[in-house]
């Protein structure tokens, strides 16, 4: 049953007002025909009695109160899917921008999804070799994790992102990664970054772009990761594929979000956001995952620019707590010039221990990591001290680890954007600079591997 | 009963025509038949939350109540079990709908066709009251279900048979005092909101070994007690919440992922079944109930779940065991609270949460404790309960962890900066405490004679660290005495060799207190023999660079057939090293 109303009572966008409706559902999708005949869509937020308040994915722009009719089609906001989407770009709101045909979908699926059954997920372990060394070494990737970069405004994420895209990939398997890539109100020209990388190395055609620019309407940004997910979800549990995804900019997302709160007047959390931003982020990660019995895999890259670098801001506070670990980009390391300039102590994935040691990566892996870890965070520290005292105040373990950091910062962490380590020359190179350092204080590594691995000469 | 409904917005529902429901009662929403609950009454309206998604609800649709508050189903099932936050069990809803939760599933919280051995323990004429057991059931292999009569039930037992009953089916007919016959099946009712009762509570005296080093010795806790565990995101909480679950010496743990990621719960899922109970050599997930609301599931049924958790554990508290409720997180809980709050647009507390937000608190964490439960055997059972708390940004001053606060008797804090350097479990030793020591200090010295006294002395030292690492910072360490050296050193190693523990290595992840105990004896004899050795003129150097040093660092791996003799071989070594020592330096 389709319903049309031309009693449109208030428009404050992005929410508008329609009387007199009957038989209208909450999260209904609507589309209001203005007089010229331009069509524009939206959806219900609430409806009380016979009133029905309806938000706009669209400017509301030239709507005219006695003019402009509504309509409800009877069903939530959907996108038709099909294996064809790949190699193609679409619009937020699912619609093909890229000059291509109409996509002859194979069915139709709410873009809200449903809740994955905890009992019916597979936990992921397999680990992807990224090939950069502070990725795969100390915060390793599995398929269908959801680790998200969070960045900064002036920094490389995007090339971090593209550079994990192109060398993806599980060891001794050839199948390749299905890309879904959803721009959430970031830049043309951050945006095409990601298109040509696509379109030079050829993933392009494995690719699926949904496109919501910063000059395109905010409130579709609202939209557009779900598109992006209900894409990938039929990529991945129908069609067998392993699909990475990459939400840009999460932080576009989230504004959007307290956007639509605040004309609804709804009471704000913190800093004006939604108090219920946490679950409406959970609703878009938690789709990452695997299932039992499903050979397909979702593992997702959301990007998000911290404000102010600031990484207890709500956006970056309740991504950390929903998502499993976060890669952070450091201002510090940028400045060296250091590249991917990834912060790896506040770095963590936390699917890491179940893809690493012997039969995923290699026996010594879980170890060294740790061992990592702690030696750079003892020579952060020993360097700290060394600038207030100098270096004469430190004692000899403490001059050997500051300089352990050094060269951990300079070798192991950067390694440009073109190169690919597998992760045995990652885990080899982790053992040279372990070298550095006296052996009493390689506590967390176990003596045999130490003898197995430990480069002789450095020893000696 | 019916009535219509006028008003959709989220999983807020407002139906009229229910003048004659009750507050609180549940009821079926739409032609899908969601599950709700009602929040408040206006005339013949109600303000209805539905734990479900409300997508494609209008008004007009029907509402219908059951009469009945929500409750959950007890009996034997539970165990090994996942459920929902309102007790749906998963893995039959996933055999029902697939790999996604689809809505107005409507699957029996306990299996109606499963067939259960109950051996009855009462007899014909035995007079019995609430509480008193009738049978038992062996659930798991490690869980002797009792099967209780049931509150308001008393009298004489009319019939009662061993055999082989589903848990619907009458095993039991009792007729009170007035003569009506009362049919006794192994299944009882009770709504999650209210507190099942028991005859006295008494103070927690017993400690619940953990296994993990930093809460047996510097902060314990009690069983029957009451414990928060806040942190930032990646400092370990899950980890923490995990392990305690796996080790503690309890009988039984009910375990609510409570709007957090549900990979976790998968986790526990995968890995709880392989894993067996250091003490009784069973699965873990024999004595394991799981509640799993995930974040991307409707948020009002989070509301409900650690409800659903403690009435379980209640339950089984009223059986006699231990039992230990682990509720991650109750931030996501509250959080949950504030949202149906801001919906019924109620004036908001601080930071938008609703201003019950600490009495609600409170009466969760006061379901804990040690009691006598009912009936005429005065077994005693024990609920303890351990909430995770995730402040945003990791700072505690926050609404949610300042009301925990208030309330809980232990408080692990955990720490970002520990946990950047992997020190785990990222616990703060400076910030955390337990209020449990002073009336756990009998048993343990009871138990382990001189346990306490070195505890004493490890924080003492931990706490001196903190403050010679102010001076080291202005000044650099080579300005500090000789002793205070030493106390750097001994702290370090407290806190590399003592305190930090893999819960991803076998050898590691469980420590019993005689394996604490002796570990942290060797740390604490080191710093005694070098203060001796330094006192006969032995420089520092050669003291740190002694070799049992390292083995000390090490020890904490020793598997738990062997670790006794190493230590014995350890000290000796350690002895005979610093003796060298001393000896050279007289020489000198």
């Amino acid at each position: 049953m389709i319903r049309e109303y031309q009693t449109i009572s208030e428009i404050a966008s992005p929410l508008m007002m329609v009387k007199d409706v009957e038989g209208v559902t909450y999260d209904e999708l609507a589309e209001i025909e203005l007089p010229n005949g331009e069509k524009r869509r939206c959806k219900v937020l609430e409806v009380d009695g016979d009133v029905a308040v309806v938000q706009l994915f669209e400017s509301a722009q030239g709507i005219n109160l006695a003019g402009s009719k509504v309509r409800f089609l009877g069903h939530p906001l959907q996108l038709g899917v099909s294996e064809d989407m790949l190699g193609r770009v679409f619009n937020g709101m699912g619609e093909p921008i890229d000059g291509g045909p109409a996509i002859l979908p194979e069915k139709y699926e709410d873009i809200n999804g449903l809740p994955m059954n905890p009992s019916a997920r597979a936990y992921p372990a397999e680990f992807i070799q990224t090939g950069v060394s502070t990725i795969d070494g100390l915060n390793t990737l599995v398929r269908g994790q959801k680790l998200p970069i969070f960045s900064c405004s002036g920094l490389p994420h995007a090339a971090l992102a593209a550079q994990i895209a192109r060398q993806a990939r599980v060891l001794g398997t050839d199948e390749s990664f299905a890309v879904v890539f959803a721009a959430i109100g970031i830049t043309f020209e951050e945006s095409e970054y990601f298109i040509n990388d696509f379109r030079r190395t050829g993933a392009i055609d494995r690719t699926v772009v949904f496109s919501n620019l910063a000059n395109d309407p905010a409130v579709e940004r609202i939209s557009t990761p779900r598109m992006a997910l209900t894409a990938a979800e039929y990529l991945a549990f129908e069609k067998d594929m392993h699909v990475l995804v990459i939400l840009t900019d999460i932080t576009n997302y989230a504004e959007a979000l307290r956007e639509v709160s605040a004309a609804k007047k709804e009471v704000p959390g913190r800093r004006g956001y939604p108090g219920y931003m946490y679950t409406d982020l959970a609703t878009l990660y938690e789709r990452a995952g695997r299932r039992i019995g499903k050979k397909g895999s979702i593992t997702m890259i959301p990007i998000l620019t911290m404000p102010e670098d600031d990484k207890t801001h709500p956006i970056p506070d309740l991504t950390g707590y929903i998502t499993e670990g976060q890669i952070i980009l450091s201002r510090e390391l940028h400045r060296k010039g250091i590249v991917p300039p990834v912060d790896v102590l506040p770095s963590l994935s936390r699917l890491k221990d179940k893809g690493v040691g012997e039969g995923r990566t290699r026996e010594d892996h879980a170890g060294t990591m740790n061992q990592l870890f702690s030696a750079y965070a003892s020579g952060k520290e020993a360097k700290e001290l060394m600038t207030i005292l100098g270096e004469a105040a430190l004692s000899e373990t403490d001059k050997k680890f500051a300089q352990f950091a050094d060269e951990f910062e300079k070798r192991y962490v950067n390694q440009g954007n073109q190169t690919n380590r597998s992760i045995i020359e990652t885990l080899d190179l982790g053992w040279e600079l372990l070298s550095l350092l006296p052996r009493s204080e390689l506590k967390r590594v176990k003596v045999e591997q130490i003898e197995k691995y430990m480069p002789k000469k450095a020893e000696e | 009963m019916s009535g219509t409904i006028t008003k959709v917005s989220g999983p807020l529902v407002v139906a009229t025509g229910l003048a004659d429901a009750n507050v609180s009662d549940v009821v079926r929403v739409g032609s899908q038949r969601l599950i709700g609950e009602i929040l408040q009454m206006k005339g013949d309206s109600a303000s209805i939350q539905v734990y479900e998604e409300t997508s494609g609800l209008g008004p007009g649709a029907q509402v219908e109540t059951t009469g009945t508050p929500l409750s959950v189903e007890l009996g034997p099932g539970l165990l090994t079990n996942i459920y929902d936050g309102i007790q749906r069990p998963l893995t039959e809803i996933r055999d029902a709908t697939g790999d996604t939760i689809a809505r107005g599933v409507e699957v029996a919280s306990l299996n109606r066709k499963k067939v259960w051995d109950f051996t009855a323990t009462a007899k014909k004429g035995d007079v019995v009251r609430p509480g008193d057991v009738l049978g038992t059931v062996q659930e798991t292999s490690a869980i002797l279900h009792k099967i209780m009569v049931p509150n308001g039930v008393a009298g004489v037992v009319q019939s009662i048979s061993n055999g082989r009953y589903t848990v619907d089916e009458t095993v039991a007919v009792v007729k009170d005092d007035k003569g009506a016959d009362h049919q006794v099946s192994m299944m009882q009712k009770w709504p999650v909101r209210v507190a099942r009762p028991y005859k006295h509570k008494y103070m927690p005296s017993r400690p619940m070994n953990s296994g993990q080093r930093v809460i047996d010795t510097l902060f314990p806790i009690a069983k029957g007690g009451t414990a928060a565990v806040p942190g930032p995101f990646g400092s370990g909480k899950t980890v923490v919440q995990h392990q305690l679950a796996k080790w503690s010496d309890v009988d039984i743990v009910v375990y609510i992922g409570c709007g957090e990621r549900g990979n976790e719960m998968t986790d526990v899922l995968m890995e709880f079944p392989e894993l067996k109970d250091p003490r009784s050599g069973e699965s873990l997930m024999q004595r394991t109930v799981l509640i799993a609301n995930t974040s991307d599931m409707p948020v009002a049924a989070r509301e409900a779940s650690i409800y659903t958790g403690i009435t379980i554990a209640e339950y089984f508290r009223d059986m006699g065991y231990d039992v230990a409720v682990l509720a991650d997180s109750t931030s996501r809980w509250a959080e949950a609270l504030r949202e149906m709050s801001g919906r019924l647009e109620e004036m908001p507390g601080e930071e938008g949460y609703p201003a019950y937000l600490a009495s609600r608190l409170a009466q969760y964490y006061e379901r804990a404790g040690v009691v006598e439960c009912l009936g005429t055997d005065s077994r005693q059972g024990s609920i303890t309960a351990i909430g995770a708390v995730s402040p945003p940004g990791g700072d505690t001053s926050e609404p949610v962890s300042q009301s925990t606060m208030r309330i809980v008797k232990v408080f692990w804090g955990l720490d970002s900066s520990l946990a950047y350097a992997r020190h785990f479990p990222a616990i703060n030793w400076l910030t955390s405490y337990s209020l449990y020591v002073d009336t756990l200090k009998d048993w343990y010295d009871s138990q382990f004679p001189g346990f306490m006294a070195l505890r004493d002395k490890a924080m003492a030292i931990l706490q001196e660290e903190e403050s010679l690492n102010e001076i080291v910072k202005l000044v650099g360490r080579d300005s500090l005495s000789e002793a205070d050296q030493m106390t750097l050193e001994t702290a370090k190693m407290l806190r590399e060799d003592f305190l930090q523990q893999n819960a991803f290595v076998d050898e590691d992840a469980y420590s019993s207190y005689d394996k604490q105990f002796r570990l942290l004896g060797l740390i604490i004899k080191y710093d005694e023999l070098c203060r001796e050795a330094m006192a006969k003129g032995a420089g520092l150097d050669g003291l740190f660079a002694i070799g049992a040093r390292e083995k000390i660092g090490r020890a904490k791996m020793v598997a738990p057939d062997a670790y006794a003799d190493a230590y014995g071989k350890i000290e000796e070594e350690m002895k005979s090293q610093i003796q060298k020592l001393t000896a050279g330096g007289e020489d000198q």
